[in-house]
Parts: C-alpha cells; sequence; structure tokens
C-alpha cells in the first residue's frame, strides 16, 4: 500500500501539467454541479420558508364560552399533523390586519374581524390534501363558523414544490453525469499517458490490483483536490453574488464536506472504470 | 520447461500467425528463434510471457498451462519469466536502481532486500557505477544491461528476449550475448528471438527457423522440413 501512494504521488510530481489539468478539469465540472446545488439550495430554503407561512384559520362564532374554545385548541393541538393550534381574539385579529395593511388602517373598526382559533401545520403534513382533512376536521366544531386556509394558494405551491423537486433531480443527475464522463476522460488520458508504464509493470508481474492502486489513489485524490476547488469556486461565485446583487445561503459544513467527498468518490470511480478498461484491453 | 503442442495462434485483424506448433524447450537450453520478419517469433515469445492466448493448442511454461491460468496466477508465474526487448522498454524517469527495484517492489519484497539485491544485479551486468544514471544517459548497450538486470531480479527460469541486439552495434552485441551465455550457464533457460544470423552460426545453440507461422528447421532434430535449410 504504500508503494502504491509513493507512485501515485510520483505521478503527480513526474506530470505536473496533466496533473493540474485533471484537477481543473475535475474542479470546472463539479463547479458546475456546485452552482445548480446552490440554486436547488436556495430555491428549497424559499419554499420551505413560503410553506411555513400554510395555517388554517377558524372563525369562532360570536359568544362562544372561552371554555368551550380552550378545550378545542387543546383537542385540534393533539392532532398529529398539527404543530400548533393558537386563539386570536377580535381585538387581536383587529390588531394584525392594521399591522399587515397599513394603508387600509382606517378601514378596519373594533368588530369587524371575528375572532378565530389559527392552526399551523407540521413540516411535511402541509400538503393539499392533508390540509384539507385537517381543515374539515376543525370545520366539524358547532362553534366554528368558517375555516379558510387559501386552498388553492396551498394547490399551488405544492405544484410548484413537486416541480422544482421533479426539475432539480432530472437536473441534478445530468450534471452528476456530465460531471462523471468528462472526469472519467481526463482520468482515461492520464491511464493512457502511462499505458507503457503499465504494460512493464505487468511484464515484472504485477498483479492488475497492485497495477490499479496508484491509479486509485491517483484519481479520488484529483478527485478530492477538484472537490476543494469547485467548493471555493462556489463560495467565491455566492460570495459575489452576496455582494453585488442578492444573499445567498451557502452550503453548510455537512454538505460542504460532502461535495469533497463526492469529488473524491467519483475520481475514484472514474479511475476504476478507465484503469480497469486498460487492463482489460491490453 | 516450456512446452508448445499444436499451437495455432489467429489475430482478429492479421490474420494466422502461428500454424500447428509444437516443440519443446528444456531445463538449461539457450534457444535462439530466427526467420524473416511475420514469420511468428515475437507471436512464440508472447505465448511464453502470457501477453497473448494460443488460439487452439497447449502451450505449458513451466508446468503450467497458458489454457487455463487466469488472474493473479498469471502475475505469479510472470515472476519466474524475465522478458527484454529490442527498445529496452525502461521507465525514462526513474534511475537504473529504481527501474530494477521496482520488478521487486511489485513482488513485495522487503526493503533491505531489493537494496542488496540491486547492488547485486548491476555488479552482474557490469554497471555497478551507473546506479543514479538515468536511462537516457546511458548508452544502447548499458540500457540493455539495466533491462536485463531488471529481468533477472526474480531469479527467473526462463528469460525472453525478443530481438535484444537489434539496437545494437557489434562490440555491445557481443557483450550482451554474452551476459545472457552466463545467464544461461547458471541454469536459466533462455528463448531469444534474432535476425542476426552471424551470431546465430558463431553461437552454436540450438535454432528453431520459423517461416509463415510454422517451424521448418530445428537444430536439435536435425530435420528440415521440405523447401528450407539451416540458417
Amino acid at each position: 500500500m504504500r508503494l502504491a501512494w509513493r507512485e501515485a504521488i510520483m505521478a503527480f510530481r513526474r506530470s505536473p501539467m496533466l496533473s493540474a489539468l485533471s484537477v481543473t478539469t475535475i474542479a470546472f465540472s463539479l463547479f458546475a454541479f456546485g452552482l445548480f446545488g446552490l440554486v436547488a439550495l436556495n430555491i428549497r430554503e424559499t419554499l420551505s420558508q413560503v410553506e411555513q407561512r400554510v395555517e388554517i384559520r377558524a372563525f369562532i362564532v360570536d359568544g362562544t364560552p372561552a371554555e368551550v374554545t380552550s378545550a378545542a385548541i387543546g383537542d385540534i393541538g393533539a392532532f398529529p399533523e398539527v404543530a400548533s393550534a393558537t386563539m386570536v381574539t377580535a381585538q387581536q385579529a383587529l390588531a394584525r390586519a392594521r399591522q399587515e395593511l397599513g394603508e387600509f388602517n382606517d378601514v378596519f373598526e373594533a368588530g369587524i374581524l371575528p375572532a378565530s382559533i389559527d392552526v399551523r401545520l407540521r413540516e411535511g403534513r402541509r400538503d393539499p390534501a392533508t390540509v384539507k382533512a385537517v381543515a374539515d376536521r376543525v370545520k366539524s366544531y358547532e362553534f366554528v363558523d368558517d375555516v379558510r386556509f387559501g386552498e388553492e394558494w396551498v394547490q399551488k405551491l405544492y405544484r410548484i414544490r413537486n416541480l422544482s423537486t421533479l426539475a432539480g433531480t432530472a437536473l441534478g443527475l445530468t450534471f452528476a453525469a456530465v460531471a462523471v464522463i468528462i472526469i472519467g476522460s481526463t482520468i482515461r488520458m492520464a491511464v493512457l499517458a502511462r499505458a507503457r508504464e503499465i504494460s512493464i509493470m505487468r511484464l515484472v508481474g504485477a498483479t492488475d490490483g497492485f497495477v490499479r492502486s496508484p491509479f486509485l489513489i491517483e484519481g479520488a485524490l484529483k478527485g478530492m483536490l477538484g472537490g476543494v476547488l469547485a467548493l471555493f469556486f462556489t463560495w467565491a461565485t455566492n460570495a459575489l453574488i452576496g455582494k453585488f446583487v442578492f444573499s445567498a445561503q451557502f452550503f453548510d459544513l455537512k454538505l460542504s464536506l460532502a461535495g469533497v467527498v463526492a469529488g473524491a468518490l467519483i475520481g475514484l470511480l472514474g479511475s476504476a472504470v478507465s484503469v480497469g478498461r486498460h487492463l482489460k484491453a491490453v | 520447461m516450456i512446452r508448445f503442442r499444436n499451437v495455432t495462434k489467429e489475430y482478429p485483424r492479421t490474420g494466422l500467425a502461428l500454424h500447428n506448433v509444437t516443440f519443446q524447450v528444456s531445463k538449461g537450453e539457450f534457444v535462439f528463434l530466427t526467420g524473416p520478419s511475420g514469420a511468428g517469433k515475437s507471436t512464440i515469445l508472447k505465448l511464453i510471457y502470457l501477453e497473448e492466448r494460443p488460439t487452439t493448442g497447449d502451450v505449458k511454461v513451466s508446468g503450467v498451462s497458458a489454457s487455463t491460468i487466469r488472474g493473479s496466477k498469471v502475475a505469479r508465474l510472470r515472476r519466474k519469466l524475465g522478458v527484454i526487448f529490442q527498445d529496452f522498454r525502461l521507465l525514462e524517469d526513474r534511475t537504473v536502481e529504481s527501474n530494477i527495484a521496482f520488478a521487486l517492489e511489485v513482488t513485495g519484497a522487503p526493503r533491505s532486500l531489493i537494496k542488496s539485491r540491486v547492488s547485486r544485479l548491476l555488479s552482474q551486468v557490469g554497471l555497478a557505477s551507473k546506479a543514479t544514471a538515468m536511462p537516457r544517459e546511458l548508452s544502447g548497450g548499458e540500457q540493455q544491461r539495466v533491462a536485463i538486470a531488471r529481468a533477472l531480479a526474480n531469479d527467473p527460469v526462463v528469460l525472453v528476449a525478443d530481438e535484444p541486439t537489434g539496437n545494437l552495434d557489434e562490440r555491445a552485441t557481443r557483450g550482451i550475448f554474452q551476459l545472457l551465455r552466463d545467464i544461461n550457464s547458471r541454469g536459466t533457460v533462455v528463448v531469444m528471438a534474432s535476425h542476426d544470423l552471424e551470431l546465430i552460426r558463431r553461437a552454436d545453440c540450438r535454432t528453431l527457423e520459423l517461416n509463415h507461422g510454422e517451424i521448418v528447421f530445428d537444430s536439435a532434430e536435425r530435420v528440415a522440413a521440405p523447401g528450407s535449410g539451416a540458417p
């Protein structure tokens, strides 16, 4: 194994230009993937923020005793889909309306808005079917006059979310496939450049495993370096956009590490395929 | 040590290279393979060091059949064989001693053994003073000596030489041939392909002459095929 590492590191030193070219190609392939990932991440974050606003508002009949609504709030809060159920009095409703719609301040008068129970749903339970089912259950209380949850809006949001997930997965897979193909070709070039060395290794009795191991290490190292470089490019692009256009969210440490590990794995895979094909062919 | 029985080799693109070849090489022999270009000399050598497999027939080297051997066993058998070529096939970016050590490293030999063995091999081929030289700094004859030292690194039972003197002047040729004779005198079988009829005549070793993929003369049998003669 020590020899395999030595050979892999020597390969970098022996052909620095080819190694630099490989690392740069890997870096740019992963950079494109990283940019796409950044866009996908920010769309997902934005949608998730919008989704948090999905709520059911149950308007209460005037004169409903407080103990009845309190008991109902306890019941509703215990539904598995529900994150919270809170009482909003008529006065609180008026204050909220005045705050949200400042320019129409004078339109609202005391008593115009009814009291309500506002129900928020748990993450992952905000799809149209679940929202409607919870709304129907809430509406079944006798003291509930009407229930609003923006049915059409929830459906549209859900459609956008599904569409973005689908497009994201398709584009992500395409970008990943392109990256694997480019990286594989780059590594194949490096393997071909050392075809003579491989033939000599085999001639003196090296096993295929022995021949393969320095290339696998080299591929993984190149992939990892490419990953680090791609992460830097993505970070720099994100920082520039943040400075001149708008502030966007960047990958957390876990995702950043996953990107570098993915680079190493793609490098490893590309090498394994290229060397495997070469060894089979000779 | 080497046995070819009814061996035919056909390449997909270039066609028939060997046709129904049968011969045997015993322990301690020095055998020349000769014949015009394309006669099948290199194919026989490739079949010996398992670069190629016979299309039909059987090749046995050191008791192992080429038809059945697979995977890491091929590598292990190659360690019992030494191979040298006309173009030396040295690793140009490594020193002379690294080139020789490489053949031992791939077998997983310990470092201490590698060092002493490389030094002994360099003395054996007369290049003790060139250990740290790069191949491009050496003459053709010296480069071939390095290739021979590398081929001998794992104490091979068979040394296969494909036109090893083809790129050398007469003096270097004599030196290399003498080295191969010395190696053979220590018990290693040498199978050498050569065009150099003068060298073959002087050497007085067993000679197999090939033409169009067939053995047309074997000096050991002294029976020539019709229409052919001794080299």
